[in-house]
């Protein structure tokens, strides 16, 4: 918009307004009520699965295999007899955890590297080269080649997944500082003599934190995308851990017969990760809408 | 415009060099001895030695770099520990079926998602330009395989109008060629067209702001010109850049289509090689993707230049 | 001036118009605010209108609403006409408007950097006028878009015509931007702050050529501006207009000479002079000598591409105690350079900078942090230079806490910086986006004085101001001066800012000092061309704004 219409828009003092208001309406727009209410549900199911009409995910019973959805087992038994209903349900804990870890743990990585790449120049040149790297490989095929080089378990599944989710972090944590760090308000606190690392924390982070949310929520969602694809793939987690790709991927010879085996829990990924997404765009449009170019 | 597209490639070299340290990185420097997990739990000593011997694994770290860098310039990507042949020749075999996969998703997707954002964009906070974000959410949502495996239930189980699984090589018949390869394009193609109608909408949105096309509009130009004529072009490099960063997210999306289609190309050879621990080929073929990753971008920054004449010196 | 206006009915009718924020897309029935209120004013064929005002003023809003050009969804204009020719613009069709634009109605905006698309070459854009409105061939567009480079005095015009944005100065974009706007020789241009993001030198050029194409065409004007110098220079009536109403309107004279309303008088009466006032010399010790400072870019480094820049040559003046000592130059002069050189935000190349006794130009950052506090600077945005987050008093203190005050005292000295710059002492408790530009740019002050500076660097401190605040903020300045005896050193584009408060002046021009000395000799009887043809070019020279007549004429001024 030019910028003669913005000044005649402008009116001292009414910032905090503006920004609540965004917020209020984006919080109460239909998908975003939705999103939540799924994802609660989801949370739910993780924190709360021994107590939701669950047996043993792992308990075999070769007497009920591949049996359909009954009063006993309300989405059927897979190839072991195990009840397809406690799988999915307990299936939910790995991919909110995978997600949760994986999207803390790149944003405090991401963060760090990228203020130090976005202020010092040499920091700079090193660590862009290894991102660029990086960035260069297919992500979900350094999470393969990772998890599998140091044995499939929870713990290599969350660094395996979190690696190749670091460099976008980087990328946007250092283009925030390279961009912030020439306001003068920060010139102002150089000569001030604010210590560098005091300056950091105080005038550069601050502003790195809304795109790092926004950022955050999407690697969460792309973090359960990648976990249930190396379960898939019989990359991932361990067999006795309950993922929704193990199951889907157990469930694949049989698909043909019994086609929920892989769709229940296929649905219920999609509808977890699109509601993180939903969520995501949602904060996004209320914190900084200028981030959905930065991608 | 020579110097930049040389001065860009040059640029390219560091980035595949980290990729080469970063990949014999991940194979030499994982906890465990190399040897024993390729020869498994019941290996003799003999055999142990042997295998490092092969591989040369008993020689110093840095010489193993620039021996393996030493081959690789030299085109030998090394020898399947599984079935013997050649990295390399089992490369050209099977790279058939995922370059169709490739290029057919990418035109697809291109062709359907320009002209979507553009309306979407058009119509700004219309009907239209809702659903279109509302379905490319669902787009990049919905992971591939779900996508195909709902796909492969409509089409393939119950109207049969398309294979379940399976590939048939363009000599086999150019129809069964087609068929063989329809779901698979179309599951693949929702994340890409997502992603690019999405770019595209916001991307012409935040130029038709700027204050040229204040300008143009100041002219008497219609919205349709001031759209086609001066915001397309301007907003043309974000889309690009899409289309090539997005190449990362095609690979991945292949390893995983041609895993539920069981298509033999080169995505289900790298997931074959990991879990058979197959260490050359899932080298080469990190490097193989990473390769084709790298010089796509570097098409994509040639491609800035026919769009954005700033950016020719 | 122009000549006599043709005394037929006006060419642009404007009565009782009124704009309102479109609260519509927020679901209220409420009527917006009102940007602009019952707005009436009348433009004759080649007659120049100047509406001057200052920010908020409602004045953008205006052109942009007789263009049909108002942002849909955010303003509407709810009531009056707005008439050209006869023809009400507000009640035309979209596709009527469409055919007036260009045709009849013109407009040149302010920003000439970002105004052409930059993908498409500039004959093209110049072409595209012609192809809307006209059944012309190509050969005759071409040839008519050629003359009209020509007779926007381009060099070299076959060049130009296959050229893009980026390969052309701001000044020779804005004459694409007036060729695009007057080749089909509309009947009203609305010209809205064309010159303001241009070198002095180039805006005198500008405004010639629209005078002359004026003359030549009897097109109306309408040139909003809030630089009185360029309303003094080039108006034949003057609109001015405060908070989106008129406040007055008359002939130039009547205006600058004879302004009935307190707000015009007000407003005319901040315009500072050309003609510096006498100072007593000083005489007090240097604070700041400066010596052989040169800043060049890209001369080291394997990857630096193009020849090495020498932003600053040779660079040496002194401040003494009580001293203002201003930088004039235009841009690209290297004065902003040596201003951050000086506060080593930037590291020079080589040179000295001895505050006292202390060389502060290239030593490490170690020995530099106790010298910072010595000397202080006041940026040119007052919107960016505080931090968003934190509150005002937070931002004052944080220097003396850097060294080692306690914040029992820091507050202390905070609360008497600020009512030195003349704020409330509750000011502390507030966040910047409380105050208003000219508010925050005084807060700025006091950060940089709570330091007890022996130097003050202030970088075109007073550029983004309107001209009522500028005064404000250059009499506190002043007094600033007298009462706590730092030197300032002040950078400024703005002859007439320098000429107010600057004891000593120093001309600059592509890195290099031109011209120094007090700042009488200098604006009086300048010595070197450059600095005569930055005199000259400053406009409203004729005008004594303080004393609301024509300026008396000068002693002794050398041709």
């Amino acid at each position: 918009m030019s910028s003669s219409a913005n000044t005649a828009l402008a009116t001292p003092g009414t910032a905090p307004a503006a920004i609540r208001s965004p917020f209020r309406r984006t919080l109460s727009s239909v998908p975003v009520i939705i999103a939540l209410a799924a994802l609660a549900i989801m949370v739910i199911m993780a924190l709360f699965a021994p107590w939701l009409h669950t047996i043993d995910p792992v308990q075999i019973d070769p007497t009920q295999r591949l049996k359909p959805p009954s009063g006993a087992h309300w989405l059927g038994t897979d190839a072991y007899g195990r009840d397809v209903y406690s799988r999915v349900v307990y299936g939910a804990r790995v991919s909110l955890v995978v997600g949760l870890g994986v999207a803390a743990f790149s944003m405090v990585v991401g963060l760090a590297i990228g203020v130090a790449a976005g202020y010092f120049r040499w920091v700079d040149a090193i660590v862009m080269r290894i991102m660029d790297g990086l960035m260069a490989i297919p992500g979900v095929l350094l999470a393969i080649a990772l998890v599998s080089l140091s044995g499939a378990s929870l713990t290599t599944v969350l660094v395996a997944i979190t690696i190749p989710e670091v460099p976008r972090v980087v990328r946007l944590v250092r283009s925030v500082i390279l961009s912030v760090r020439n306001e003068p308000y920060v010139e102002a606190a150089v000569s001030l003599g604010t210590p560098t690392f005091t300056l950091m924390l105080r005038h550069l982070v601050p502003n790195t934190m809304a795109p790092l949310i926004v950022q955050g929520t999407y690697i969460f969602a792309s973090a359960i995308l990648t976990e249930a694809i190396l379960s898939f793939l019989g990359a991932g987690v361990p067999p006795e851990i309950s993922s929704w790709g193990n199951i889907m991927s157990e469930g694949r010879s049989y698909f043909q017969l019994i086609p929920g085996l892989v769709l229940y829990p296929g649905i219920l990924l999609s509808l977890t990760v699109l509601s993180v997404n939903v969520l995501g765009d949602a904060m996004r449009d209320v914190l900084d809408p200028r981030m959905s170019r930065r991608l | 415009m020579v110097n930049f597209i040389l001065r860009r490639m040059l640029a390219a070299i560091p980035v595949m060099a980290m990729v080469a340290v970063i990949v014999f990185a991940i194979l030499r420097l994982t906890p465990g001895d190399p040897a024993a997990i390729i020869a498994g739990d019941s290996a003799t000593a003999e055999q142990l030695d042997q295998i490092r011997r092969v591989m040369g694994l008993d020689q110093p770290i840095y010489m193993q770099f620039f021996i393996w860098i030493g081959q690789l310039v030299r085109g030998d990507l090394g020898v399947s520990l599984l079935s013997g042949t050649p990295v390399s020749q089992m490369i050209v075999d099977r790279m058939g079926p995922s370059l169709a996969l490739c290029l057919s998703t990418i035109t697809l997707s291109v062709l359907l998602a320009l002209p979507l954002g553009i309306l979407a964009a058009w119509r700004q906070g219309k009907l239209l330009d809702r659903f279109v974000m509302a379905t490319s959410v669902l787009g990049f949502s919905v992971p591939v395989f779900v996508t195909a495996y709902l796909l492969i239930l409509v089409f393939s189980l119950k109207l049969g109008w398309f294979p379940v699984q399976g590939y048939r090589s363009p000599d086999e018949g150019l129809w069964m060629f087609v068929r063989s390869l329809t779901l698979p394009t179309l599951a693949l193609s929702t994340v890409y067209v997502a992603l690019i109608a999405r770019i595209t909408r916001t991307s012409i949105i935040e130029v038709m702001g700027e204050d040229f096309i204040r300008t143009a509009r100041a002219k008497g130009l219609r919205e349709r010109g001031v759209l086609l004529g001066h915001a397309l072009r301007n907003a043309a490099v974000p889309i690009v850049t899409i289309i090539g960063v997005g190449i990362a997210l095609l690979i991945s999306g292949v390893v995983v289509t041609e895993s539920v289609f069981n298509l033999p190309g080169l995505g289900r050879l790298v997931v074959e090689a990991v879990l058979g621990r197959d260490y050359p080929v899932i080298q080469a073929l990190i490097l193989l993707f990473a390769f084709i990753y790298v010089l796509i971008n570097l098409v994509v920054d040639t491609l800035y230049t026919v769009f954005d004449p700033r950016i020719r010196y | 001036m122009t000549q006599t206006a043709n005394h037929a009915s006006p060419v642009l009718t404007i009565a009782g118009l009124t704009v309102r924020i479109d609260n519509t897309g927020a679901g209220s029935r409420a009527p917006g605010r009102a940007v602009v209120s019952d707005l009436s004013f009348d433009v004759h064929a080649g007659e120049t209108v100047c509406i001057v005002g200052e920010s908020g003023s409602g004045k953008s809003v205006t052109s942009l609403a007789t263009m049909g050009l108002l942002p849909k969804d955010t303003l509407v204009a709810s009531a009056g006409r707005i008439e050209i020719d006869g023809e009400d613009i507000l009640k035309a069709s979209v596709k009527r408007l469409r055919e007036l634009r260009a045709s009849k109605m013109a407009m040149v905006f302010q920003e000439p950097m970002t105004a052409l698309n930059p993908v498409q070459r500039v004959g093209q854009q110049v072409d595209e006028v012609l192809r809307l409105h006209t059944t012309l061939s190509r050969a005759e567009r071409k040839r008519q878009v050629l003359a009209m480079l020509e007779s926007v005095h381009l060099p070299d015009i076959a060049r130009i015509y296959d050229s893009y944005p980026h390969q052309l100065s701001g000044g020779q974009r804005q004459r694409i931007v007036i060729a695009m706007a007057l080749i089909l020789k509309p009947r009203l241009l609305i010209a809205d702050e064309p010159t303001t993001a241009l070198d002095v030198t180039t805006q005198k050029q500008i405004l010639a050529l629209i005078r002359e194409l004026q003359a030549e065409h009897g097109t109306a004007v309408v040139f909003i501006t809030h630089d009185f110098g360029v309303v003094a220079e080039i108006a034949d009536r003057i609109v001015v207009m405060n908070q989106g109403t008129v406040v007055e309107t008359g002939s130039r004279e009547a205006i600058l000479a004879r302004p009935t309303q307190d707000y015009t008088r007000m407003l005319v009466s901040s315009v500072p002079s050309l003609i510096p006032q006498a100072r007593d010399p000083i005489t007090s010790e240097t604070l700041l000598h400066v010596r052989d400072l040169n800043k060049v870019y890209g001369k080291n480094g394997l990857f630096k591409r193009g020849t090495p820049v020498a932003a600053a040559s040779d660079i040496a003046f002194n401040v003494r105690r009580g001293e203002i000592v201003g930088i004039v130059g235009e841009s690209g002069s290297g004065k902003s350079t040596v201003a951050r050189c000086v506060v080593r935000l930037i590291d020079p190349t080589s040179g000295q900078i001895m505050l006292g006794e202390a060389d502060i130009a290239t030593i490490g950052s170690r020995a530099l942090a106790p010298m910072r506090r010595r000397i202080q600077i006041v940026f040119q945005d007052p919107y960016r230079s505080l931090n968003p987050r934190r509150k005002v008093g937070e931002s004052i203190i944080e220097g003396l806490l850097n060294y080692g005050t306690s914040r029992a005292m820091a507050v202390e000295q905070a609360a008497r910086a600020l009512a030195l710059v003349g704020l409330p002492p509750d000011s502390v408790e507030r966040y910047p986006h409380q105050f208003s530009g000219g508010q925050r740019q005084r807060i700025c002050i006091a950060r940089a004085l709570v330091m007890e500076p022996d130097i003050l660097v202030a970088d075109e401190a007073v550029s983004a101001l309107d001209v009522s605040v500028q005064a404000q903020v250059l009499a506190l300045l002043e007094e600033v001066r007298q009462r706590v005896g730092i030197g300032v050193l002040f950078i400024t584009h703005d002859l007439r800012v320098a000429s107010q408060i600057c004891d000593t002046l120093v001309v600059m021009q592509h890195g290099r000092i031109v011209e120094a000395g007090s700042a009488e000799m200098v604006l009086t009887q300048p010595q070197q061309p450059y600095t005569r043809a930055l005199i000259d070019a400053a406009p409203g020279r004729g005008w004594d704004f303080k004393h609301f007549r024509p300026s008396v004429p000068e002693p002794a001024h050398q041709a």
